[in-house]
């Protein structure tokens, strides 16, 4: 399993956001996407989940070109219903996914104690958690996140960092975009914008 | 299918928890059948000639004050996001929040408001097929709300333009929800009008899902 961006452009409103991007990556490589605040780091990530269409090149995953599936985005943006329960927002999202049960999800990241709990109690570090408890919902070899240590406490960023580690360690594709250090050696390092 | 239904049932409970939605509806029409005979006066004949008409009209402004809600808190969170990452196909994605809205607002105040027609002294004889027309109309109405709101998901105030955009839509069903209880259009005026309103239902029906994806889809960009 690999994943190839060759000569991969990207537009946004007809602004060059970034263009002539080459990387693979292999299974088992952590990637990271670096770059000031606008160089386009959040829109490659969208990119490759599909949800923007390239400028020009192309990206291709497994030898196929659309991989919506077997991708999780985690980005800034939490997809987290306040009026649910922590356990009713993971429940819709194991039905969507295609997933069988909430369980791994909950245990992830220590939402156990907090399952009955309605989601706008929730401090953002916690919704956080609850964002990235999707990644365990069901088995998708590519992560793609966006900031994802952003309002995770020490603890939680060591939990999320040995949950990398593992994902990494089963053959798993990460790319993470991040301004700091997220404690993982990077096999590729992508630096985006006027490098 | 279970994907459908899932978010069938999480739009349902969503909207029953967050309010604004049904409630909402159903205040305005009551607000409207109550303010109506004050309004024009005790003349018990004129209201119950108007009756239909300002019911429809009453449902479909209702309708249409909760369409810009329907994919506006999904697009801003970051759910229509990690929904295209998902085994559903968009379109059906969309069909699923349109008939949770047609569940939540459409069908309950198309089932109530002819009983609220008493306040305009309507026939109590056409009540059931005037409730059958607005069950029908107001499936095509949450449709169309359903494009309405697609197409301004991701503006802040996309209240006046959804309006605009969607009300040349909902003459037709105005017109044929309106004949079928027309006194002048008779038994036969009225199944014709009913057939036509059930062709409205189903182009809806039929094009909804993919005019919502777009729309959707071109935000994401």
């Amino acid at each position: 399993m690999s994943l190839n961006a060759r000569n991969l452009s990207c537009e946004r409103n007809g602004r060059v956001v970034f263009e002539d991007l080459n990387f693979t990556i292999e299974t088992g490589e952590c990637a990271e996407v670096r770059g000031n605040n606008g160089a386009g780091k959040s829109s490659l990530l969208r990119l490759l989940a599909g949800l923007v269409p390239a400028a020009g090149g192309e990206v291709v995953f497994n030898g196929e070109t659309d991989f919506a599936q077997q991708l999780h985005l985690i980005a800034h943006q939490d997809a987290v219903k306040s009026a649910m329960t922590v356990a009713e927002n993971l429940e819709f999202w194991c039905a969507v996914l295609g997933g069988r049960t909430i369980d791994k999800a909950l245990a992830a990241f220590q939402l156990d104690n907090l399952k009955y709990e309605p989601a706008q109690l929730l401090s953002a570090g916690q919704r956080r958690r609850l964002a990235l408890s999707r990644l365990f919902l069901c088995h998708r070899p590519l992560w793609l996140l966006d900031e994802p240590m952003t309002a995770l406490d020490v603890d939680s960023q060591d939990v999320l960092r040995q949950h990398i580690t593992s994902h990494l360690f089963n053959k798993g594709l990460l790319l993470i975009a991040t301004h700091g250090e997220f404690g993982i050696v990077p096999q590729h390092t992508l630096t985006l914008g006027g490098a | 299918m279970t994907i459908f239904l899932a978010i069938l049932k999480r739009d349902l409970v969503l909207s029953m928890r967050q309010g604004g939605g049904a409630g909402a509806a159903l205040a305005f029409i009551l607000s409207v059948l109550v303010l109506i005979p004050l309004a024009l006066g005790p003349d018990q004949i004129l209201l119950q000639r108007l009756a239909p008409g300002i019911m429809w009209l009453a449902l479909l402004l209702a309708v249409m004050l909760t369409a810009e809600k329907i994919f506006q808190q999904d697009y801003e969170d970051g759910t229509v996001d990690a929904l295209v990452g998902s085994p559903l196909p968009l379109e059906l994605v969309t069909l699923a929040k349109a008939l949770a809205h047609w569940l939540s607002v459409g069908l309950p105040l198309a089932v109530l408001a002819p009983l609220f027609g008493i306040f305009l002294n309507i026939e109590t004889s056409i009540i059931p097929l005037l409730m059958l027309a607005m069950v029908l109309g107001s499936l095509a109405l949450s449709l169309l709300a359903a494009v309405g709101g697609a197409v301004t998901a991701g503006l802040r105030r996309g209240g006046l333009l959804v309006s605009l955009l969607i009300l040349p839509l909902y003459v037709p069903v105005l017109v044929f929800g309106i004949s079928t209880t027309l006194a002048t259009t008779g038994p036969e005026g009225s199944g014709s009008a009913l057939l036509v309103l059930t062709a409205i239902v189903l182009v809806c029906l039929v094009v909804q899902p993919w005019a919502c994806a777009a729309a959707l889809r071109a935000y994401l960009k």
